[in-house]
């Protein structure tokens, strides 16, 4: 068995020889976290939004199944999209199975309940807080969602980046409809899975370290543009 | 501005339905020849001399043939030669072509609780491991390797259940499969490609190879486009003519890991001496 020693230095000299294969997956592994984690805001912030400021019958049953939905296994969502994107699938006519765009989707299914679980439980906090303030201001339940939006960003950026750490996290569902093609669908996850079933734990090993640098450097990214956009901040700078 | 988005979208047509000056095919095909590395040394010259990209989808053998039946891809290169003429059989492709074959070897850890080292037959081999209950990893995952080893075990009399105690199935890839009966230890069956480029061996050894029953022949099939109208069928023939030219089956003979020869090539190209298979 390699020790962590051997991975930390195959980790080194993953990043530091510049090896192209590497960054090539590195780009890619991004590219289809990025656009998953696009495209579940763009539906989960404002449905997480809508779940709490609107009232209707059915709402707790929703919210449940929004909360259970969180924890879908991957393997699980990676057979669904493949069985509907493969070619004897409803969907198979677009012709997108083994590509980036069905990763993207299929991640984006586990992505989506995650930022709107989520967003729904900060906005209705935010909601009980303000919501006399913003009614007696004449601001109508669909206009109060962007403004509690914004209000909540940073809470609401960690559940973007607790997104963003499950579409990094997994394989199970990319290596599925992707396929792990070599410059094609390759991730950073795949290939770990691959190269472990290699025998090459220190090379996996030092992918692994490699992928967890990354995060650490987004969330430090993301860390720091809350720093400057707190309230706190806001006012030290109103101040001046 | 509605005749320029009209232009561009009438662009975008022409240049979709212009032919692609780079075909791309699929091909589906197993963990052993994908986990050895034999695609990385092939490819770069296939493509080299036609053009023609290939993306490999590397799972188990049960499951590439799924792929294939579903038309989820353009070519089968799998090693289960039953499932493989059923596949032509039932109309799914169109010819089965000998490719190449390498051999299953038995592994197991150094101190070989059963006995078997050195033994040339294999199927000797699993009776004794029933004997002397030692454990035995199987990939349990309806692969090539997994089938083989179904029916080694048939022969050895009745195949072992899960309830033995000895006998445990894992339902992964080659190379989990051989991480796991490492660190287990385990014996299990490989193929000589995985064994020779696995970098995790541990305690095991190999123990038993040299049985005609332990040889694995590998077959390539372009699926059929009377079931599956959109397999690029032209290029699927190209791939599988260059597999089987000579410089196709140099190539193949050419992969060695060590100075060892993984995969043999069998098939016999145009005026070349008999085949081996």
């Amino acid at each position: 068995m390699p020790d962590l020693t051997e991975g930390f230095a195959a980790a080194f000299r993953l990043l530091f020889g510049f090896d192209a294969d590497l960054w090539e997956i590195i780009v890619l592994s991004l590219e289809v976290n990025l656009a998953a984690v696009v495209l579940s805001c763009l539906i989960g912030l404002p449905l997480g939004g809508a779940l709490a400021v609107y009232r209707f019958r059915g709402r707790k049953a929703v919210i449940v199944l929004v909360n259970a939905l969180m924890g879908l296994p991957p393997v699980v969502v990676g057979l669904l999209v493949y069985l509907i994107l493969s070619r004897s699938g409803p969907l198979g006519s677009l012709n997108i199975l083994f590509t980036p765009g069905a990763m993207v989707i299929a991640q984006a299914i586990l992505v989506t309940p995650i930022v709107t679980a989520l967003t729904r439980q900060i906005i209705e906090n935010l909601w009980q807080d303000y919501r006399e303030q913003l009614t007696s201001l004449g601001s109508s339940r669909r206009r109060a969602i962007p403004t509690l939006l914004w209000d909540g960003r940073t809470a609401v950026l960690t559940a973007v980046l607790a997104g963003f750490g499950r579409a990094a996290a997994e394989v199970g569902a990319v290596i599925i409809v992707g396929g792990n093609i070599a410059h094609h669908t390759r991730t950073m996850t795949t290939a770990i899975a691959l190269e472990t079933g290699r025998g090459n734990l220190a090379l996996a090993l030092g992918l692994g370290i490699v992928l967890v640098t990354l995060a650490i450097l987004l969330n430090a990214a993301a860390w720091m543009v809350r720093e400057r956009s707190t309230p706190e901040a806001a006012l030290v700078a109103a101040s001046r | 501005m509605v005749r320029a988005i009209g232009a561009l979208f009438l662009a975008a047509a022409m240049t979709a339905s212009a032919p692609a000056p780079a075909e791309t095919i699929r091909v589906a095909s197993t963990t052993s020849t994908e986990a050895s590395g034999l695609f990385d040394h092939l490819l770069p010259k296939f493509t080299a001399a036609t053009g023609i990209r290939v993306r490999v989808i590397a799972v188990g053998t049960g499951q590439a043939i799924r792929l294939a039946r579903r038309g989820d891809a353009d070519v089968l290169l799998v090693h289960h030669r039953p499932s493989e003429e059923a596949f032509v059989r039932e109309g799914y492709g169109r010819r089965r072509h000998p490719l190449m074959h390498n051999d299953f070897v038995i592994v197991g850890p150094a101190p070989d609780p059963a006995g078997i080292r050195g033994s040339k037959d294999a199927v000797a081999a699993l009776e004794k491991i029933r004997g002397a209950r030692a454990m035995f990893l199987s990939r349990g995952d309806d692969s090539g390797t997994h089938r083989r080893e179904r029916s080694l075990w048939r022969e050895a009399g009745t195949a072992p259940s899960e309830r033995s105690g000895w006998y445990r199935e894992i339902g992964a890839g080659m190379g989990r499969t051989l991480n796991t009966a490492a660190a287990m230890p385990a014996y299990t069956l490989v193929d000589r490609g995985t064994w020779l480029s696995f970098g995790n061996r541990g305690p095991l050894r190999l123990l038993v190879e040299g049985d005609r029953r332990l040889r694995n022949p590998y077959g390539v099939i372009a699926v059929s486009p009377k079931k599956h109208p959109h397999v690029r069928a032209g290029a699927a023939r190209q791939f599988i003519d260059w597999l089987v030219s000579e410089a196709g089956q140099r190539a193949i003979g050419s992969f060695r890991i060590g100075g060892e020869v993984l995969f043999h090539p069998v098939a016999r190209p145009a005026g070349s001496r008999a085949p081996v298979q």
